[in-house]
């Protein structure tokens, strides 16, 4: 099995054991305080460094490219609010932009 | 027929209906991702149809197609899906269900079916929202994942079409509304900066999962 099919079926497994686990499961299992602020902290620690590598890495170099202007006018997009598809969508056309004319 | 789907004249159909459209069309940034990462088209559909919870799928193709490592992506992808058990834990006894329609509500266990849900004032309008969303985001993000990894496959370069500038904007789109507080936007701070020092020295995939670290070390005290 490929990298890609092990990571494909690994992760789709533990994301159903993750959703089952809570409709199976007393409350007071997981409702601990410490546990709640960690695991709120989770997402955004993890989604942040994931903005981070996809905005500055390139394989293991970082560099300033298009991308950055890209994911500056989503962030713009959202300051204003702007649904989601609209952000992706902007940060698509600035990235595409600058790519083909600069 | 109480039962019937009437976004005209009942509004938690309304609402579960745009909120599951909107999203679903969100699925289109997650197939064109998938393909430009390295994924087939079938890998990248089988991800929104088993899997089915968008942060871990972003994660999942983002690692892999940074060059990470399996483990790294699947390690990620399931702390990423963690805060889906809590949402289980407030949907169970609303939703009273045993058996195969257990299994099947727990896979439509996801941060929109939940919220709308919570929004709702009675348990029954509760469990409606919650099915209409869930079903709902399940059939427009799996259809409109399938129609962006086509069109991701009939491009040949993807910085062409800003696909390369898409993908971080879309992890933007998922962190934005978590950043409630200072500590927040501190934390969130400090991970892109640790990954980012981390990037030249470490595997790709470990300057990710490692700022797990930051999340256990400001969540330990008050």
């Amino acid at each position: 099995m490929t990298p890609i099919w092990i990571a494909v079926l690994g992760a789709s497994t533990t994301a159903f054991l993750n959703k089952y686990i809570g409709h199976l499961v007393p409350e007071r299992w997981l409702n601990k305080p410490r546990f709640m602020r960690i695991n709120t902290l989770v997402p955004i620690v993890l989604l942040s460094a994931l903005v981070g590598v996809q905005t500055f890495a390139h394989k293991k170099e970082l560099v300033i490219d298009q991308r950055v202007a890209g994911v500056g006018v989503a962030l713009v997009l959202l300051k204003f609010k702007a649904p989601f598809p609209l952000v992706v969508v902007g940060a698509a056309i600035t990235s595409a932009a600058i790519y083909n004319w600069f | 027929m109480a039962n019937r789907l009437d976004p005209r004249r009942n509004p938690v159909d309304r609402t579960a209906l745009s909120v599951a459209f909107t999203v679903g069309l969100y699925g289109a940034a997650f197939g064109a991702a998938g393909v430009t990462a390295g994924f087939s088209v079938l890998q990248t559909c089988l991800l929104s149809i088993l899997l089915f919870s968008g942060a871990s799928q972003f994660a999942v193709v983002g690692i892999l197609g940074a060059g990470g490592a399996a483990i790294s992506a699947i390690a990620t992808a399931t702390l990423l899906g963690f805060r889906n058990a809590l949402y289980g834990l407030q949907m169970a006894p609303i939703l009273k269900v045993t058996g195969v329609k257990r299994v099947l509500s727990a896979q439509i266990t996801i941060d929109e079916s939940t919220a709308v849900a919570t929004l709702q004032n009675t348990d029954a309008d509760r469990k409606r929202g919650f099915y209409i969303t869930g079903i709902g985001v399940y059939v427009f993000w799996n259809l409109f994942t399938f129609l962006g990894a086509l069109g991701a496959s009939a491009i040949g370069n993807p910085s062409v079409w800003g696909l390369d500038a898409a993908v971080p904007a879309a992890f933007c789109g998922l962190v934005w509304p978590r950043l409630i507080n200072k500590t927040q936007f501190l934390v969130s701070a400090l991970a892109i900066s640790w990954a980012l020092f981390l990037t030249p020295l470490a595997p790709a995939g470990v300057p990710i999962i490692t700022t797990v670290l930051l999340a256990v070390i400001f969540g330990w005290k008050k």
